[in-house]
């Protein structure tokens, strides 16, 4: 222990540093050259850098840069110079009108290329990519409304939501006929088979009371559905005779609503969007194929 | 020496048990008193590892076994074997688990149905339980083992104590066990690779401490005048480690008797420590001390002296002090001040030359050697880490330029970039070093099957290309959509469009990763049988160097 004990590698022709643990040498070979020159290189550039940008912290401050780049400065300057290009065609979207823009191509361009970029982050969520809803969110691609479906009644819906928190919110709630006790279970079972054969489309149960469901719908539902059942767009009441129930048209589904209706409820954008971008939302949905 | 059979505890076994006595005392008060029920049973698991292992020490010394251990037997050291073993075992046991639970949040990515709605399996959960299981319960164990096993070695001298070594490994896995079942249960401290709460943390402290005097302790036993390379490594992974876990787990518990913590950091300071501490835990935990397993174990296996001695010089205090300064890198365009930012990318791409080092040391240790890369599927692993520990620490650099994270950050680049380093470098290095380990640990010849090495090696090898290719393209894809604008200076993809747009690279990944998984399962049974029916080293003469371990 203590000694070195140089020995040349045989395979290499280096020599060893002399020491050894476990059996373990180590050659006593230079840097590599290549190495060696990329490293300092790398500092002299880093240095080069520290020079140029802003880099090292000093008591209450730091060293800028001889260049001055910023990039706050810089995020600064690209969103208003983004902000200023919208606001442009933006402005004329918000003194237009709702047919106006539909008329125009130029407005019709950007409310269509705002409308998309809005829908997908916004609305998809509950509505879908493809807008064909889900069971309780309505399909935004079929000719069934809610609320109404020409453009002015779209930009109101997401304007201000349904059943939401702002004031000028879409409001209707159907009564709970069962919770409430104002029809008993054999009405409900009739009428829920009444407006699956007549005005659903689906199979009503084998030896339905189909006479009585008629009576009770008379009595209870037409005020708002309509003798036809084509519902009305001012109240919120849905049209009963398109197929796309918003929480299905089997004669469970429709007992489940007469028994105790389910409220859904859409936020308002107004606030959130912005004006413009709420128009431009309105084209593109009506622009989905169901508009009227 | 025989004759004297008098019963006393040494003043480390009187220490020990008084700590633990002590622990086990504390923990069942904070049991019995929370009204916090993750904190219950981890206060109650603690209390009772405590307990038993008051027991042991106690029961050493009721049994009258008090004899000094020998510090030689018939002239070489007497090494302590038991431990590394224990720390060996428990890296496959781990890596298993580990690998495992990557594949399932791999696989719920691709279909999230498999998180079955529910809390514990949730990818929020099980993802943190990945990470620490491989990182910190599979790497971990694996550098407790080689250490233990390097120090002895390298120095010609057992480690110091009875319970001191028994104690950093029983009781880093329990640190282990508190930290994965706390994920599990809800309890996180919300921060990367550092979720574990603050006892978990308190306990980890302990056990870290310990270790490091373990390891200083076998450096100042030793009968060799200079300390080696990888001891160079793995005192500065233990340090580091230490003072990195300290800093960024400070935090104030809301009360003893309550899980819940606040971190004693606010706002920028506290990404800015989080991330200092993150991206050193890249460069100690799983640079420096695989670096050190790499000193050791490719020049062991090549039968090769190490390349270089300078270069081994020059880059280990290159990579320790500029490691350091890179953290910033992880926070580019953020509210991370600019100059911080600019800092650290500079300070990232000098470490790469540094880095590298480490690679031409490892790489041309071979020269000479090439040839049994043929015949050595064992060698042929270690070396191919290195390559990717090559591939890995130029990619980071890149990535660390402010232009080209812009793109990459917050993109499957970096899980691929992360993957790289993790399955190529830190996971083929320790297969590498476990392969050598356990055959030496139960004096056998060589692994039970080097042809299951060749199938471990081969299709481990085209999980990693597969896994890494795969979030290439889905990273840099993702960052191209997440950035594209249409004419008018509208987004022209929604988040879900890219999500929706990456499906195919998940399940890629997936595939990737379950044939890495199926690779170290055939390391699993090649080393259980290795253990149990190796083919057995012919006494010491076999191995000159006196590469077997002295029997105990």
């Amino acid at each position: 222990m203590g000694e070195l004990k140089k020995e040349v590698d045989e395979l290499s022709g280096v020599e060893t540093t002399g020491h050894e643990w476990d059996g373990l040498k180590e050659l006593n070979n230079p840097l590599p050259k290549w190495w060696l020159y990329i490293f300092y290189a790398s500092i002299v550039w880093s240095i080069g850098y520290w020079i140029v940008m802003p880099s090292w912290p000093l008591v209450s401050s730091y060293t800028a840069g001889v260049i001055g780049y910023s990039q706050r400065e810089v995020a600064t300057r690209e969103f208003d110079t983004a902000m200023a290009e919208r606001a442009e065609t933006g402005s004329k979207l918000l003194e237009a009108s709702l047919d106006e823009i539909r008329s125009t191509p130029e407005l019709l361009e950007f409310a269509m290329a705002s409308g998309s970029a809005a829908f997908a982050d916004n609305c998809a969520p509950c509505h879908g990519t493809g807008a064909t809803g889900f069971v309780g969110y309505p399909n935004l691609q079929d000719d069934v409304w809610i609320w109404g479906g020409t453009m002015d009644d779209i930009a109101q819906t997401i304007s201000y939501g349904v059943r939401s928190e702002h004031e000028d919110t879409r409001f209707g709630e159907m009564m709970a006929f069962g919770r409430d006790e104002i029809l008993n279970k054999e009405e409900i079972a009739a009428v829920a088979n009444y407006v699956a054969a007549n005005l659903a489309g689906s199979t009503p149960e084998e030896g339905a009371d189909l006479a009585l469901g008629e009576t009770v719908y008379v009595d209870n539902c037409a005020a708002c559905h309509g003798d036809e059942g084509l519902g009305s767009p001012e109240l919120g009441a849905p049209n009963l005779t398109s197929p796309n129930y918003l929480y299905g048209n089997s004669v469970e589904a429709i007992e489940a609503q007469v028994y105790s209706p389910r409220h859904g409820v859409m936020p308002p954008w107004i606030d959130r969007l912005g004006e413009t971008t709420v128009k431009s939302l309105a084209v593109y949905v009506h622009s989905l194929g169901g508009g009227q | 020496m025989s004759e004297r059979r008098a019963r006393y505890l040494s003043l480390e076994e009187g220490g020990f048990a008084l700590l633990l006595a002590a622990t086990a005392f504390l923990c069942l008060i904070i049991a019995g008193k929370t009204f916090d029920q993750v904190l219950a049973f981890h206060a109650s698991l603690i209390s009772l590892a405590a307990a038993v292992g008051t027991f042991f020490i106690f029961r050493r010394y009721f049994d009258g076994d008090t004899m000094p251990i020998p510090q030689e037997v018939d002239g070489k050291p007497n090494y302590n074997m038991a431990p590394v073993e224990f720390a060996a075992w428990a890296s496959v046991f781990w890596g298993i688990a580990g690998f495992l639970v990557g594949l399932i949040i791999a696989l719920q990515l691709a279909y999230p149905a498999l998180n079955l709605d529910l809390p514990w399996t949730h990818f929020g959960r099980m993802r943190p339980l990945h990470t620490s299981a491989v990182i910190f319960a599979f790497g971990g164990n694996v550098l407790l083992a080689t250490s233990m096993y390097v120090v002895q070695r390298t120095c010609r001298a057992r480690m110091p104590g009875r319970i001191l070594p028994w104690f950093v490994v029983l009781g880093y896995n329990l640190f282990i066990v508190v930290a994965g079942t706390g994920y599990l249960l809800g309890v996180t401290h919300g921060k990367e690779y550092a979720e574990p709460e603050w006892y978990a943390d308190y306990l980890l402290t302990v056990v870290w401490v310990f270790y490091l005097l373990l390891f200083l302790g076998t450096l100042w036993k030793r009968k060799e005048p200079h300390i080696y390379v990888a001891n160079w490594f793995y005192l500065a992974f233990i340090v580091t480690i230490a003072v990195l876990h300290v800093f960024n787990n400070m935090a104030l518990p809301i009360s003893m008797y309550s899980s819940k913590s606040y971190i004693v950091w606010a706002g920028v300071q506290d990404a800015m420590v989080q991330w200092w501490y993150g991206h050193n835990a890249v460069g100690f935990f799983l640079t420096a001390g695989f670096l050190a397993i790499m000193y050791y174990f490719i020049p062991k296996r090549a039968d090769r002296p190490v390349y270089s001695y300078r270069l081994s010089i020059v880059h280990f205090w290159a990579l320790i002090f500029i490691y350091i300064w890179a953290g910033p890198h992880h926070l580019h365009y953020t509210s991370l001040p600019q100059w911080a930012s600019t800092l650290g990318m500079t300070f990232s791409i000098i470490l790469w030359m540094p880095s590298w080092g480490g690679m031409i040391n490892g790489l041309m240790t071979l020269s000479g050697a090439w040839d049994k890369l043929r015949t050595d599927p064992v060698l042929r692993m270690m070396v191919v880490s290195v390559a990717f520990y090559g591939m890995s620490t130029f990619e980071g650099p890149v990535m660390s330029i402010r232009a080209v994270n812009s793109l990459s950050h917050y993109t499957d680049w970096t899980i691929g970039h992360v993957h790289a380093g993790a399955l190529g470098w830190v996971g083929y290095i320790s297969f590498g070093a476990l392969y050598c380990l356990i055959p030496w640990l139960y004096n056998k010849k060589d692994v039970y099957s080097l042809r299951l090495v060749d199938w471990h090696f081969w299709v481990s090898t085209l999980g990693i290309v597969l896994y890494i290719c795969a979030m290439w393209v889905s990273g840099i894809m993702q960052g191209l959509m997440w950035r594209a604008y249409d004419s008018l200076g509208f987004l022209e993809y929604s988040f879900i469009e890219t999500v929706d747009a990456m499906h195919p690279f998940y399940v890629m990944r997936a595939l990737g990763g379950g044939l890495f998984l199926l690779g170290a399962l055939i390391m699993v049974y090649n080393l259980y049988m290795t253990a149990r029916h190796g083919e057995s080293a012919e006494a010491v003469a076999a191995q000159p160097d006196g590469r077997l371990a002295a029997a105990e």
